[in-house]
């Protein structure tokens, strides 16, 4: 990086740790915190769309999709999460695989499951054998994205499906009176009231997420917990220009303090946000702000 | 029938390293799964228990110490809640398991620390001890004024208002909370395994030999439900543990005022 990195065997001390920490392998580990503020970007929202889903149906008058909507809320309670994360990659991977088989090669006679293989044909393949590198990556990151988003959206779900029931019942009894139909009731009158009694279990989520985001070490993405155990372990001098010993305490000490820091920030903002929703609601905390002002 | 009871005579002990030593590699069984992953589960109640007992005690204390007058102590609870419920305890693992790597060269005393059974059971144990110091904290706050005074018109004071009137409010205050945690507690012991601590043996929890069957058949669809079904079971013992305290704990309040136990949606640490 810098042009005095060039032997950095005969470099002193500031100078080495700054050329160290800027090889190549330690930029993928600064690409690698991209990753995860990118699966935190796009998982947000996407479970926010599923935990919406899941309440409206858990709450609709059409039994099948009110069963749905409850049997989805209620599947990631009483198991460890981890498992889902274990088990949603590989089912959903073979899933997809599955339904383009069955789309792709109509006449494959073969059974898919022989004894312990999952077999589909090559055109079925996710990501296609011959795909490009990258290609591989973006797959397993969406997989990712989609099996956090499916048990995040869960949470959400349970905490919106709260929220709901939370707005005062005269609010809707009020908007029907004046001859609002119950889409209308629904979009103009609950949903922009209940943010601020799903705020509190929503910001809990958010934290949550921030902290599940080391599990993508488990679902085989190379995070920040892949690089910190690749980048800290010995190295002697035969491999690298950088020898050292074994470093993987203090890389870890940082991702501790990194997510430490990001808990802190989200904590600061998260309560900005609480205190701008609550203004005007009649709610004590709204309450309270009048009295206040 | 004959060939399960033999399975389960072979692998039911085998985590603790009792029994075959040699996992099944091909035409895996409905039984072996069953006995292997419950096996497992040997791990799962044993670091869910002992944390959770050693960590009552801590989380007591860091309750107390955060509400205390003295700045020191009040900040030194503050932070060590702040630092273990503010990072992962996936991150906890491996930062511990790596510490105690390096202090493994300082004495030979400290080496059981980097297996399992003991350096895994101290971060649980310190972490168990932030979450439900929170909680107590929480409910400390919330001890109705009434009560305090009228512990304090009857003369008591010091250790043994604590012991009479404090401790047991908060107790029964926190407890529905505290389910929680504990529940809460045994689905991250499955973490153990997945982070820096190593299987000694190929001895592990039960994900992790749910984890070994799913990589060795490709199905998914088999091991990981199995996993599912045995911490719903002990999901509902732990529950009916805990309920049974909740009421002897609100055995002098009219059942219609008594704090219930609300299952909530389990958070990942």
């Amino acid at each position: 990086m810098f042009s005095f990195c060039t032997d950095p065997s005969t470099l002193e001390n500031f100078q080495w740790v700054a050329c160290y920490l800027t090889t190549g392998k330690h930029l993928n580990l600064y690409y690698a915190f991209g990753t995860v503020l990118l699966l935190l970007a796009i998982t947000a929202p996407i479970a926010l769309g599923f935990g919406f889903m899941g309440a409206t149906a858990a709450r609709s008058s059409i039994a099948p999709l009110r069963w749905l909507g409850k049997g989805y809320t209620s599947i990631v309670r009483g198991v460890p999460d981890i498992a889902f994360f274990l088990f949603f990659v590989i089912a959903l991977d073979q899933a997809f695989e599955y339904i383009r088989h069955r789309w792709k090669c109509p006449d494959w006679t073969d059974p898919i499951r022989q004894g312990n293989d999952f077999l589909v044909c090559a055109d079925a393949k996710l990501p296609l054998s011959n795909a490009a590198q990258w290609l591989h990556e973006v797959y397993g990151f969406s997989l990712a994205v989609l099996t956090f988003s499916i048990v995040f959206g869960a949470f959400a779900a349970n905490v919106l499906f709260g929220a709901m029931r939370a707005v005062p019942r005269a609010q809707i009894e009020t908007g029907e009176a004046y001859g609002m139909t119950t889409r209308q009731t629904f979009w103009r009158i609950m949903v922009p009231q209940m943010w601020v009694y799903a705020l509190p279990g929503l910001s809990n989520l958010w934290m949550v997420l921030i902290k599940a985001t080391p599990l993508l070490f488990l679902l085989g993405i190379e995070d920040i917990v892949y690089w910190a155990r690749e980048l800290g372990g010995t190295k002697t001098p035969r491999f690298t220009e950088y020898p050292h010993g074994d470093w993987r305490m203090w890389y870890f000490l940082f991702l501790l303090v990194f997510y430490l820091g990001f808990t802190k920030v989200s904590e600061v903002v998260l309560d900005r946000i609480m205190l701008r929703l609550t203004h005007g609601q009649a709610t004590t905390g709204g309450e309270a702000q009048r009295k206040a002002a | 029938m004959e060939e399960c009871l033999q399975t389960i005579s072979q692998y039911a002990l085998r985590s603790v390293g009792i029994g075959e030593r040699m996992l099944p590699r091909t035409d895996f069984t409905l039984c072996q799964q069953f006995t292997l992953i419950g096996s497992g589960m040997i791990w799962n109640v044993y670091f869910g228990t002992l944390a959770l007992l050693a960590g009552f005690v801590l989380a007591v204390s860091v309750a107390v110490g955060k509400t205390s007058e003295h700045m020191l102590i009040r900040k030194a609870s503050e932070w060590f809640i702040f630092v273990f419920r503010g990072s992962p305890l996936f991150i906890q693992f491996f930062f511990a398991y790596f510490l105690f790597l390096n202090l493994k060269s300082v004495s030979s005393f400290l080496d059981p620390l980097t297996a399992a059974w003991l350096g895994a059971l101290i971060v649980l144990f310190l972490n168990t001890a932030a979450y439900s110091g929170e909680i107590f904290y929480g409910a400390l706050k919330s001890i109705p004024k009434g009560d305090v005074e009228a512990a304090d018109a009857y003369g008591l004071s010091g250790m043994i208002k604590f012991r009479r009137i404090t401790f047991p409010t908060m107790l029964r205050l926190a407890w529905p909370a505290y389910t929680n945690e504990a529940i809460f507690l045994f689905h991250a012991t499955t973490l153990v395994y997945f982070s820096g601590f190593p299987a000694r043996q190929q001895g592990g929890d039960a994900l992790y030999y749910a984890n070994y069957f799913a990589d060795k058949t490709f199905n998914p669809f088999i091991p990981y439900p199995i996993v599912a079904g045995y911490f719903i079971l002990l999901t509902l013992i732990l529950i009916g543990i805990f309920g049974a305290a909740n009421r002897h704990l609100n055995r002098h309040i009219a059942p219609e005022q008594r704090s219930r136990l609300k299952m909530r949606m389990q958070v990942i640490r």
